[in-house]
């Protein structure tokens, strides 16, 4: 079946495979191979590109509602921080009594706060498999609750991505609040432990740079699966027209729902996978920057491609990381740029470079 | 004019102090008196200098009573010693004017005794009551508010009658109505405690609910002033209303000032300019710059601000419309992100020129302060100037809007480009004019936000987000429907503030905005007829 899913599908392929020998290259390199050899790479390394791996994952939701469903979300990253919020808040309670204050049921932001108890919100999050299920739930739930009042009454273009700005901007002030139990500004971080194996140790890190290809891959695969459906075809019919897709008598709003939650969902994984490689999570991760940021990933790599969204996340962030490190000033310099240069020359990014070339060869 | 010399007469026939003119020659024997060592001769000195006319002869009194008047040891001369800072400055007692070094010397204070500060207390709060400004006369009346005697009660009546300020006026029937709360006689408490529940200076709330609380008050008397409290309370509430409504009409003339740009230019011309908050930024430091051309002027410099500011963002607007907009008209979204792009520039390009660190925008004189209404209210300065010239930026663009030849042709564009085109317009040019005083305007809405906060390279995000949902609360293209629209907004979020705080409130708000949009897509008042789809 998945060899199906790719079978028109050169770029997926080619994006499936590479992801394949990272993810046996890399941890062969970071674990086997001694520190002083020049093959080997650092576990530093390993985790910044874990973390662009999460972003590849986070750009390829984008793309799906973006690219095939006409959709421009200023808001994914809303979905993202949910997501990687419920994971930090597992992090959190795996914690214990190692925390600073030592309690061994209140994290130490609660404890600083002089709460007394646990908030209802947090029950549960002691567990893995909760911690997990919200991981998927809250972000597809909000999600679904936000498209529910925006889709039915048929609020569409700049309009929509406006008020998903909106959303995640509300997110991101409640969030910022310490009555809300989130840790406030400095958010949640210190995590010790994932399932009972310190995040410190190189074997966890390597272990979760393979748990993000792999969410990668299958995240891939199931928007591939989705953009070549029955349903994936009208997502696209909707995209280039709406009104006539409707008066067909085709129902916009569930196809759109259902797609738009499914994406949100996907954002959360990323989020759940972003956190506890970066080891913090705070309410920055909300801000309309951000948001913003992850629509240019996919411009950059080129829209309703999938394959181009991850190309566009992996290598804009590594010039970020370059760029950061060099001259931090000349960062959104090189950001803004990149954005009035893409949609000015580059419509279909960097993938519609490549095959505009290939077709003229 | 002839209403300070009565007041002056007046004053003089209460003191009953030695009549005398404004001679010069009585200071001089006043000072002479002042170096005795007798306090009965010292104390004569008081009415002279009060009765003198002299412009000078409060300062005088109050630097007597603060002991900053000194003699010198080797010829008894007097000097004015003012502390500036850790430095002692010698002034010339008559003229203010600073004294040279050379004069200065041993000195010895000028020592008073208790009788005397009484009486000096009493010359300056009289002589405050006759002054010009009704800021001074309302200090001196509740200054003496509470110790009232026979005399000064007398003096109050007199110049109640006299007294042209409202607020004045309240004050002296508060201080004498606390007078007679004292009599004996219960009528005329009754009468004075009915007075005081009129007025809403706090020594009156006091003495009420000392009085509901005292053993001693008859029921009647209880009564009354219970019921005197109520009415205080209600004044109150309703004063804290007007603040609020206050506040919220000035958040919501800020989010108007930063609406209004982009009611043009996303709202005519339908382009989605994420830079706007940048423009506005540009305007701030506009200001800032000019300011530090002119750091001796502010007013000026405030005032030059305006039109530069309009310049420098309008230009720059203009540039980002030939440079980058132009290209993608009819594409909202890729304009979107191609400003958003801008933003990001314009941002980091200041915090390179000016450094991230935020900067200070002085505020002239004549916008720092309150405008007090009554005791229980009063509003700031700045806020009501912003409020003003809110209200005029808005009439200024719907004038030009509405009555110009460019405002014509920017709405003919809007409506029908094709037709316009085909009219003799040159929509490109009139594209990149509007899209230019959008920006000015935003520039100088960046002016007014540079007196109410810091301005920083991260000013105008704060107000992106709003002012799109102001546009867009308000009717997209309908510029009274943004002016509704930011100044409801406004009062809605101070009005929501104190039972939810800050930032509940503006979430909330924008969860409101939010759910409107879905029951009505197209804002408060939507743009009506065949140009809407288009």
């Amino acid at each position: 079946m998945i060899l199906e899913l790719l079978k028109n599908d050169r770029g997926g392929r080619n994006l499936l495979s590479v992801l394949a020998i990272v993810a046996i290259l890399v941890p062969v390199c970071n674990l086997l191979i001694p520190a002083d050899n020049p093959l080997h790479i650092s576990t530093y390394s390993v985790t910044l590109m874990g973390k662009y791996l999460t972003y590849a994952l986070l750009a390829v939701a984008v793309d799906l509602v973006w690219g095939y469903l006409g959709i421009l979300s200023l808001g994914h990253g809303a979905f993202f921080a949910l997501g990687g919020y419920a994971m930090g808040m597992y992090l959190m309670r795996q914690i214990g009594d190692r925390g600073v204050y030592g309690n061994p049921e209140l994290p130490d932001f609660m404890v600083f706060l002089n709460w007394q108890e646990l908030p209802w919100f947090w029950q549960g999050f002691d567990q893995f498999w909760f911690a997990a299920l919200m991981v998927l739930l809250i972000p597809g739930v909000v999600a679904f609750g936000f498209g529910w009042f925006a889709f039915r009454s048929r609020v569409t273009g700049v309009y929509l991505s406006i008020i998903t700005q909106a959303l995640t901007y509300a997110f991101m002030l409640a969030f910022y609040r310490n009555e809300m139990g989130f840790g406030g500004n400095n958010g949640l971080t210190d995590f010790k432990d994932l399932l009972g194996f310190s995040l410190q140790s190189d074997t966890m890190r390597v272990a979760l740079f393979v748990a993000s290809a792999l969410a990668l891959a299958v995240g891939y695969l199931a928007c591939r699966a989705i953009t070549t459906s029955r349903l994936g075809r009208v997502a696209v019919a909707i995209r280039d027209a709406e009104a006539r897709a409707r008066f067909i008598g085709y129902r916009v709003e569930e196809v759109k729902l259902w797609i738009f939650a499914f994406s949100a969902l996907l954002a959360g994984v990323a989020g759940a996978l972003y956190v506890p490689q970066v080891g913090i999570i705070n309410p920055n991760e909300f801000s309309p920057l951000a948001s913003i940021e992850m629509v240019i990933w996919v411009a950059v790599g080129g829209r309703a491609t999938l394959y181009g969204a991850v190309v566009g996340a992996v290598l804009v962030n590594y010039a970020k990381t370059v760029f950061t490190g060099v001259m931090p000033e000349a960062w959104l310099f090189a950001l803004g740029g990149l954005f009035v240069l893409v949609t000015l020359f580059l419509p279909q990014g960097i993938v519609g470079l490549l095959k505009r070339k290939e077709a003229s060869a | 004019m002839t209403k300070r010399l009565t007041t002056l007469l007046c004053l003089c026939l209460l003191l009953a102090a030695p009549i005398a003119s404004a001679d010069p020659a009585d200071l001089t024997t006043a000072f002479s008196l002042l170096g005795e060592r007798s306090f009965t001769k010292k104390a004569e000195a008081i009415p002279l200098i009060a009765n003198s006319g002299h412009p000078r002869a409060r300062q005088l009194l109050s630097a007597l009573l603060e002991g900053q008047l000194k003699q010198r040891k080797t010829d008894g001369r007097l000097v004015w010693v003012e502390q500036q800072g850790d430095t002692e400055v010698l002034l010339d007692p008559l003229t203010g004017a600073p004294l040279a070094e050379a004069e200065g010397g041993q000195f010895t204070r000028l020592t008073i005794n208790n009788q005397m500060r009484v009486q000096l207390r009493n010359a300056i709060a009289d002589m405050s009551l006759a002054d010009a400004d009704p800021a001074v006369r309302l200090a001196a009346v509740r200054e003496m508010t509470g110790e009232l005697d026979d005399e000064r009660a007398a003096a109050l009546e007199r110049q109640l009658a006299d007294e042209s300020s409202s607020a004045v006026k309240a004050a002296i029937e508060t201080a004498l109505a606390l007078r007679q709360l004292q009599s004996a006689d219960d009528a005329t408490r009754l009468a004075a405690i009915q007075q005081l529940g009129s007025s809403l200076e706090p020594q009156a709330q006091l003495r009420l609910t000392t009085l509901v609380e005292s053993e001693e008050s008859s029921p009647a008397v209880k009564r009354a002033a219970q019921e005197s409290l109520r009415g205080i309370e209600q004044r109150k509430q309703l004063a804290a209303l007007a603040e609020t409504l206050f506040f919220g009409l000035s958040l919501g003339s800020v989010l108007v000032l930063a609406a209004i740009g982009l009611a043009i230019t996303f709202g005519v011309m339908g382009v989605i300019n994420m830079a706007h908050g940048e423009l506005m930024m540009l305007g701030a430091y506009t200001t800032y710059v000019v300011q530090q051309l002119l750091p001796n002027q502010i007013g000026l410099s405030l005032a030059l601000s305006i039109p530069a500011a309009f310049v420098v963002a309008g230009l720059v607007g203009v540039a980002i419309e030939r440079g980058v907009i132009r290209f993608l008209y009819g594409r909202p979204l890729e304009t979107l992100l191609a400003t958003f792009g801008i933003s990001l520039v314009l941002q980091q390009l200041v915090r390179t020129i000016f450094s991230p660190l935020n900067r200070t925008v002085a505020t002239p004189e004549f916008m720092s302060g309150t405008l007090e209404i009554n005791a229980a209210l009063s509003l700031t300065l700045n806020r009501l100037y912003i409020f003003a010239f809110c209200l005029l930026v808005f009439a200024a663009l719907v004038l030009v809007l509405k009555r110009t030849r460019l405002g014509l042709q920017v709405r003919a564009v809007s409506q029908n480009r094709a037709m316009a085109r085909a009219m003799g317009v040159r929509s490109e040019w009139v594209d990149a004019l509007t899209f230019g005083l959008g920006s000015g305007i935003a520039g100088v809405a960046g002016v007014a936000l540079s007196q109410l906060t810091n301005v920083g390279p991260n000013l105008g995000q704060a107000y992106i987000i709003d002012s799109f949902m102001v546009v867009v609360f308000g009717g997209v293209g309908n510029l009274w429907g943004t002016l509704i629209a930011g100044l409801s907004l406004g009062v809605a979020n101070k009005v929501l503030e104190p039972w939810a705080g800050a930032v509940l409130a503006k979430i909330l708000v924008l969860v409101f905005i939010i759910l409107f949009i879905q029951k009505r897509p197209r804002g408060l008042f939507p743009q009506k007829g065949r140009a809407v789809e288009a």
